[in-house]
């Protein structure tokens, strides 16, 4: 009994000797996303209640100044403790191919992770078979949004293929509808052009874009464009003009019948506007990607030469676990990435695509970081502009392909 | 003051001038260091980072010791003549007229409400403050009300219901409307075409006034560039396809937000101009029976040159460095308002690419360089004929 408490003791002494000090958590959670986070650091200190936690948010949408705020700080040898990053390329594309990320597939092992964590999501995560981060949520690209009671008085269907969506979107058009899709700026375009890619092309040869198997001069490729192109042709023209909000507003106003967007349109549609899952708003795979969930995640991990790497080492461990998951998602409107959570705390959106998040075959996305990295992914921006301004899919191909190649994009 | 320090001031001056010189210099040591150091050092190094492959290989884009190889101005080439590198000259194009078109439109307000001030309405001093309250916003500011009002279905374009005129439908920011297109391959051309015709115009003007010299050197100069231009200049093909650039309508909102806010600032300088313009010239001109547009145009135009002069370059290099007023207006991402300096900050900071950022870089100092250094030369060589 006396050495049980001596150990526990002992224990305990070095616990609260590893639990001093600083933990600086770098992200771009401000606004709404802010009390999600905080919920996290208030469970970590209560956990570790001597560690002096820095919440050092830089504010922008998809993280835009963060990254930079982060880059200028890595590169003058000032790293964060650790920092959000989309899970996926964006994080070993720039900081992982840099060498300066730990491995962190030993605390995968210790923590029992692998077997939690999907597979896809861990090949996805993985560079050369080593774990880089511990991912905190996951959204879903591939949702089309509708409001089921204005569907049934235009008397139509969500289309199930990209070929059906361009007969609804003519039927939709003859019933007086001007523009059937709703879409907003530049991102949110590019946005469309990933469940376009992923509708035509199928999940297999999509993944094989991002390794280099599949060229994007490839015939089968170059018909992704021709399809956006007709799927533009039933979207708004003022697009570019508009946030995400308001392209989701034009369907919920009756104005255009679907929109493509991530699954914070839920969170937006449920919360700011108040309407109740499957009855104010409806949602479905996007056409032609039933059966596989385009995923993009939110992931923290541990630069090399940080100052407090214990803390950090408890930080991930704390943002890996289900309580720690379940504690963060319900209120960031995500689900958790690990397969074991507790359905009970999310809203029936959310708990339809945890059952996605548990059957469905698993890619990443493009726009937000987890296939690409960021040298392809922020020039992808010029690839849209050539076709935007020609409405030519081989020049746009073209574009795409040489800069893939210069990128080294899959290598 | 000065009347009293003179005579004391005579009689030390030669046992002064050395340590004063000593002092002077230490004075100003340290803002020449740390000039030296953040302007100076950082465009060389802007410059020499400019001739390397940092950021072609991802794997030494951050890493902490980059490795990075010298290639010479492969990235200037790229920006140039690249394939993929189109945004850039369509920046380059969008720079232009919109440098163009917001200095026009400031130099006209500008004039035209300095004009109106200098008849001494009443509450001129209200107006002047009015007109120019806006200079002494931020860019920011600007750009977050400029956007709002310039929204597709807002503001600007709901305008003509007041009157019962149906309501706009102009994409002001966002429009991909194009005109005035011209291929790239043809700029080398059209641009020794124009200068060819200014160094034409110059030479013509230095032989009326007599200076012989600077006469044929400009026609020189001119004659070489204009045979250049229709020998060698056609035959220069940039890329191996036509690649059509023009002016970007989406600017028109950008120029109209740019002009209202520095155009009271125009107008500042002009009235200046136009109060030390004596009163007994224009009574003169009046006298001798000049109508008023006469005064204006033999008189007052011609003495407000060197202003006009001053407020063309302080402007122009505002519009050549122009970044915050479209990075708030339109975001950094909107293709048809796109200009290098956005182009910079996101080939640096997003693609990762620093060396073609830092060619962008400096591919705007020369261009704002070819506007200051000019004026400087000028402004400096009449302060020593003083």
């Amino acid at each position: 009994m006396r050495k049980l408490w001596l150990t526990l003791i002992l224990a305990l002494g070095s616990l609260a000797m590893a639990q001093s000090g600083k933990l600086e958590i770098f992200s771009w959670w401000a606004g709404d996303e802010g009390p999600a986070l905080q919920a996290l650091i208030d469970l970590y200190k209560k956990r570790y209640p001597n560690v002096e936690v820095i919440n050092a948010t830089v504010t922008g949408g998809a993280g835009v100044n963060a990254k930079a705020v982060l880059k200028t700080r890595m590169l003058g040898g000032d790293p964060p403790d650790s920092f959000q990053v989309h899970a996926g390329q964006e994080l070993i594309g720039t900081w992982v191919v840099a060498d300066r990320m730990e491995d962190l597939t030993p605390l995968f092992n210790q923590e029992g992770w692998m077997t939690k964590f999907p597979k896809g999501l861990i090949d996805l995560i993985s560079y050369k078979g080593k774990i880089y981060s511990v991912p905190v949520n996951i959204h879903r690209s591939n949702v089309m949004w509708y409001v089921p009671a204005k569907l049934r008085e235009w008397g139509v269907q969500p289309p199930k293929t990209w070929a059906e969506f361009l007969t609804v979107c003519q039927t939709l058009k003859s019933k007086g509808l001007e523009a059937p899709l709703a879409l907003g700026e530049n991102w949110t375009q590019q946005h469309l052009w990933e469940s376009v890619a992923l509708g035509v092309l199928g999940a297999t040869d999509y993944a094989n874009l991002w390794t280099g198997k599949l060229r994007f001069t490839d015939p089968k490729a170059v018909a992704v464009w021709n399809t956006f192109g007709r799927v533009l042709d039933c979207a708004n023209k003022d697009a570019a003009g508009l946030s995400w909000q308001q392209a989701v507003d034009r369907v919920l106003e009756g104005q255009a019948a679907f929109n493509i967007m991530g699954d914070w349109a839920a969170g937006y549609m449920t919360t700011t506007k108040g309407l109740k899952p499957g009855e104010g708003f409806g949602w479905a795979p996007a056409p032609g990607t039933a059966g596989v969930f385009m995923m993009l995640s939110d992931a923290f991990g541990l630069p090399k030469g940080v100052k407090n790497r214990t803390n950090v080492l408890n930080w991930l461990r704390l943002i890996g676990s289900k309580e720690g998951q379940d504690t963060f998602n319900p209120l960031k409107g995500s689900i958790a990435a690990r397969t074991d959570s507790d359905p009970s705390k999310y809203n029936a959106y959310l708990q339809s695509a945890m059952r996605d998040w548990k059957s469905n075959r698993i890619v990443g996305s493009l726009v937000h970081g987890a296939v690409a990295p960021e040298s392809f992914m922020s020039q992808f921006g010029t690839v849209m502009e050539i076709y935007l301004s020609s409405r030519n899919a081989q020049a746009a191909a073209n574009a795409a392909q040489a800069i893939a190649n210069q990128v080294r994009l899959g290598q | 003051m000065r009347t009293l320090a003179a005579p004391i001031r005579e009689v030390k001056m030669r046992w002064f001038k050395n340590k004063d010189n000593l002092y002077g210099f230490l004075v100003i040591l340290p803002s020449l260091v740390l000039l030296g150091v953040f302007v100076y050092g950082f465009i060389f190094q802007t410059f020499s980072i400019s001739l390397t492959d940092w950021g072609k290989d991802p794997a030494q884009a951050l890493s902490a010791n980059p490795q990075i190889r010298f290639i010479g101005f492969e990235n200037y080439r790229e920006l140039f003549t690249g394939f993929i590198d189109a945004r850039f000259r369509q920046d380059l194009f969008n720079t232009f007229f919109f440098t163009l078109f917001f200095i026009l439109g400031c130099l006209g307000v500008g004039l035209g409400l300095a004009i109106v001030l200098d008849r001494s309405p009443r509450g001129e001093g209200f107006f002047r403050t009015i007109f120019l309250f806006p200079m002494s916003l931020s860019f920011i500011v600007t750009g977050t009300i400029w956007r709002w009002m310039l929204q597709p279905q807002g503001g600007v374009n709901q305008l003509p219901t007041l009157v019962g005129l149906p309501e706009g439908k102009f994409a002001w920011l966002t429009s991909r409307e194009q005109i005035w297109q011209i291929s790239w391959n043809d700029v080398p051309f059209i641009t020794a075409l124009v200068v060819g015709l200014v160094l034409v115009f110059i030479a013509l003007g230095a032989f009326r006034g007599g200076e012989r010299r600077r006469g044929y050197i400009a026609a020189g100069s001119a004659a070489l560039l204009l045979l250049w231009a229709f020998t060698l200049g056609r035959t220069l093909q940039p890329l191996p396809f036509d690649e059509p650039h023009g002016f970007n309508l989406a600017f028109i909102g950008i120029i109209l937000a740019a002009v209202w806010q520095m155009s009271g600032y125009t107008m500042a300088l002009y009235l200046a101009g136009l109060r030390g313009i004596p009163e007994e010239l224009r009574e003169a001109a009046r006298v001798d029976g000049a109508s008023e547009w006469q005064l204006y145009r033999r008189i007052i135009f011609p003495l407000l040159a060197p202003i006009t002069l001053s407020a063309m370059i302080i402007l122009g290099h505002i519009s050549l460095k122009i970044f915050d007023l479209i990075f708030a207006m339109a975001g950094a991402d909107n293709a048809p308002t796109d200009v290098p300096a956005l182009l910079m900050y996101l080939t640096t900071f997003r693609a990762n690419q620093i060396a073609k950022g830092a060619a962008i870089g400096m591919i705007l100092l020369l261009l704002v360089a070819a506007v200051i250094v000019p004026y400087l030369y000028r402004q400096l060589k009449s302060e020593v004929r003083r």
